[in-house]
């Protein structure tokens, strides 16, 4: 995540992918996703520079944006911790989980630790129901996580070692 | 190397089948290197088994294989989803036919020197009835009156090799209706099959190709629907993940039979690992001139790019799908007309599911009457359910149509988890039903549940027991349809959000009798007024458990409590008189509001409790805490 990347440095790597198109307005969708894969998340400036590019206008670009959970217009820290709330993991749990990790990271659900190191967020299913209730640490599953003191052992790998 | 013709692709299968000899042959554990097989170890990559380390494993085996020199002789494969995945990772030995539970990398060692190098099997990763203590290297109960059509090849061959497809009739069908039927025949043959969408709504596959067919135009699309919101399902991930390939060559069918060019896969961007094997397939199957001009030597060219999604669910509705594919937001459109008329663009479209399309090259190959023979009168063939929630064996199931819930949840399912009672099972998502135990017997289909409140959906299937409150669960679909409503049409938008705060009411011990009525109408004014299949169902999560679990709403509104102790507002925790006076749990009390001395009974000051159970947590002797 490049969170603290101004929005011009990757602004010709974006142009390129832009111009690679052969549509482009069509892309937008492909194009956000791009976007906020080289800048972490979707700032102002980015959206307003993709509906020049595209010629379309940045109501569209917005409209889009704010549509669709995937996007966020609000970096997010070092480590994204997901709690699976799919109906498989809520009914073994997940709102407990989902308890416990504001506990230990001091956040409520949607926000950053204030040292930037973790966002905790929620997601429906990522289909690995046998192991509910799971959490996602940077894409990597935890399953089972029903003992806190096995939170906090995952949280720890992802702690600078102090 | 583009393939030319049909005899081109029949000798590539025939060079190809020695792939797949090992896992076709069957033979004993205790002989080595039997009929001169190399032996090949399957370890799942299905999502559950991913996540619990089966890449590790896989490397492992190939280390140690490797450190003994082994490697020449025995191969690994990291296929699809086995299916169970409760006890995963998995893995499989051909042709020894044998299956391991529960694997760790720890495991790796023994599995090598005692299964291929003393040629005995390792009994403790077997797996064990848990009634009968029985331990099964093969036929596991699990997969008795299971019938894999659409995940005929997940995780039976390497998704990433398209030769392996090959030698398992892969693209037969495709040449079959490319230079044996015309394009009507194909459709004719679909719809005797009697083969039915199993994304939700159960539409005839056949006849929305036919309606696709009907609309003159200069161009058609196809989209495949993989855009799998329902939480809780997993199937078309596994297809994806598992067999690619059988879903781009529906897809190439559809396009013959429909008279279209090109397809889209619309995919959620939370599936990387499948948007990963699509990518390799679909570069695959340009390799080999299975996509693009002039497919197998005939006048038919086909073409197939992915789209991603961006999280959200409704989405999966078709044309909403088809907004979200042109750039823009997924809202739906008023039908009709009906993207077979007017679809992507503007142009005839037919949008399929994942499942569905998996269905179709079998069909194709055996015949209409083979698929029409399984099922119910009106349901044919097969279908997936994620089978999820307080059971014992969760994972995907692939059974006959007509099989009763309680062949799906007690006999593969192998019952309820600790041993509980059973509650509820709920189908369908967000957009389904609970089942009470009354229909365990009755055989599903889609008719079948849409009668009893509920329906099929794209196949989630989750358990549900005694601890489970029927109102918390309604609130929890609840809640996530109105997160998902795109707030197009009022009705939705606003309707879901009352229903919400209705029973989050009720759940605090809020609501009245009054609330039930209210809701009920407010239900069947969101279903004949919401604009899609969103909206349209999103109350029936509510008046199914309204309908067959009133008593636990009248338990909330009248009672002020919850009868499986969920409700935290409705809690009541108690000492008995089994207290010995221990005063752990005064001490733990964050609002200090237990009194009592040493060897006597204490008291809760039930005013200002806060329910936070530290309480029942600490203490150790049984029953002297409850909570109701």
């Amino acid at each position: 995540m490049c969170d603290t990347a101004s929005p011009n440095q990757f602004v010709q790597k974006l142009d390129d992918y832009i111009d690679s198109l052969t549509h482009k307005k069509e892309n937008l969708i492909g194009v956000l996703h791009y976007a906020q894969e080289i800048y972490g998340y979707l700032p102002d400036n980015v959206q307003w520079h993709i509906a020049q590019k595209l010629d379309i206008p940045s109501a569209t670009v917005y409209g889009v944006v704010s549509f669709y959970s995937f996007f966020t217009m609000i970096p997010r820290g070092e480590h994204v911790v997901n709690v699976c709330t799919g109906t498989a993991c809520f009914v073994r749990g997940a709102e407990k989980l989902k308890e416990e990790l504001e506990n230990q990271l001091k956040i409520k659900a949607g926000e950053t630790s204030p040292d930037n190191l973790f966002t905790l967020e929620t997601l429906r299913c990522v289909g690995a129901c046998g192991l509910a209730p799971v959490m996602i640490v940077d894409g990597k599953v935890h399953g089972r996580m029903h003992k806190p003191q096995d939170i906090n052992e995952v949280l720890a790998k992802y702690r600078p070692e102090s | 190397m583009k393939l030319k013709n049909t005899d081109a692709l029949n000798a590539l299968q025939a060079q190809s089948l020695k792939l797949l000899e090992s896992r076709r042959a069957i033979d004993s554990v205790g002989t080595k290197h039997a009929q001169g097989l190399v032996r090949h170890v399957m370890v799942c990559g299905g999502p559950g088994c991913h996540s619990s380390g089966s890449p590790r494993i896989a490397e492992c085996l190939e280390e140690e294989l490797n450190r003994l020199g082994l490697s020449d002789q025995i191969k690994v494969f990291q296929p699809g989803c086995f299916g169970f995945c409760e006890k995963g990772p998995m893995i499989e030995i051909f042709p020894d036919n044998v299956t391991y539970c529960e694997v760790s990398a720890e495991d790796v060692t023994t599995i090598v020197e005692e299964h291929f190098i003393h040629g005995k099997q390792v009994e403790h990763l077997l797996f064990m009835d848990p009634n009968t203590k029985e331990r099964f290297a093969t036929k596991l109960p699990f997969y008795d009156g299971q019938l894999r059509i659409a995940l005929r090849n997940v995780g039976y061959i390497a998704p990433e090799n398209i030769l392996e497809y090959i030698a398992a009739d892969g693209y037969q069908a495709l040449a079959k209706v490319l230079f044996q039927m015309t394009p009507m025949e194909v459709i004719d043959v679909l719809k005797v099959s009697g083969l039915r969408g199993r994304g939700g709504a159960g539409f005839p596959t056949g006849s929305k190709w036919e309606f696709t067919r009907k609309n003159q135009a200069d161009q058609r699309y196809i989209i495949c629907n993989a855009d799998e919101g329902d939480p809780g399902a997993f199937m078309d991930r596994s297809v994806l993940e598992g067999d690619p390939h059988s879903v781009l060559e529906a897809m190439l069918i559809a396009g013959a039979a429909i008279g279209a060019s090109e397809g889209f896969i619309y995919v959620r961007a939370e599936y990387p690992a499948a948007i990963h094997r699509l990518k390799v397939a679909i570069a695959q199957a340009h390799e080999y001139g299975l996509l693009g001009k002039r497919i197998l030597g005939s006048d038919f060219s086909f073409d197939i790019e992915l789209k991603y999604g961006a999280g959200a669910f409704v989405c999966g509705e078709e044309t909403a799908l088809i907004h979200s594919i042109e750039g823009a937001r997924g809202e739906p459109s008023v039908k009709p007309p009906f993207p077979a008329e007017k679809g992507l663009w503007g142009k005839p479209t037919c949008v399929n599911n994942v499942e569905t399309l998996a269905n179709i090259p079998p069909i194709i190959l055996k015949g209409a009457a083979w698929f029409a023979a399984i099922g119910t009168e009106k349901s044919k063939g097969t279908k997936v359910f994620a089978l999820a929630g307080k059971v014992n064996n969760v994972g995907l199931v692939e059974v006959p149509m007509g099989t009763t819930l309680r062949q799906i949840i007690f006999d593969i399912g192998g019952g309820i988890k600790q041993r509980k009672t059973f509650k509820a099972a709920q189908t369908g998502g967000p957009s389904g039903g609970c089942i009470p135990t009354k229909y365990l017997d009755s055989p599903i289909d889609y008719e079948s549940l849409a009668s009893i409140g509920s329906m099929m959906g794209s196949g989630g299937l989750i358990v549900l027991d005694e601890d489970d409150c029927m109102v918390n669960i309604a609130r929890f679909f609840q809640e996530f349809t109105m997160d998902e409503s795109c707030g197009r049409c009022t009705a939705c938008r606003v309707g879901t959000k009352r229903l919400y705060e209705i029973l989050t009411k009720i759940t605090e011990g809020k609501g009245t009798l009054e609330d039930l009525d209210k809701m009920e109408k407010l239900c069947r004014i969101i279903k004949d007024t919401a604009l899609c299949g969103l909206g349209q169902s999103a109350p029936n999560p509510i008046l199914s458990t309204l309908k067959y679990f009133r008593e636990e709403y009248i338990a909330h509104v009248v009672d002020k409590t919850c009868p499986a102790g969920v409700c935290k507002s409705l809690l009541k925790y108690e000492i008995t008189d089994k207290c010995v006076g221990c005063t752990l749990c005064v001490k733990k009390c964050p609002m200090h509001c237990i009194t009592g001395t040493s060897k006597k009974r204490h008291i809760i000051d039930q005013e200002r409790c806060l329910k936070c159970g530290a309480c029942m947590e600490q203490c150790r002797v049984v029953g002297a805490i409850i909570c109701h």
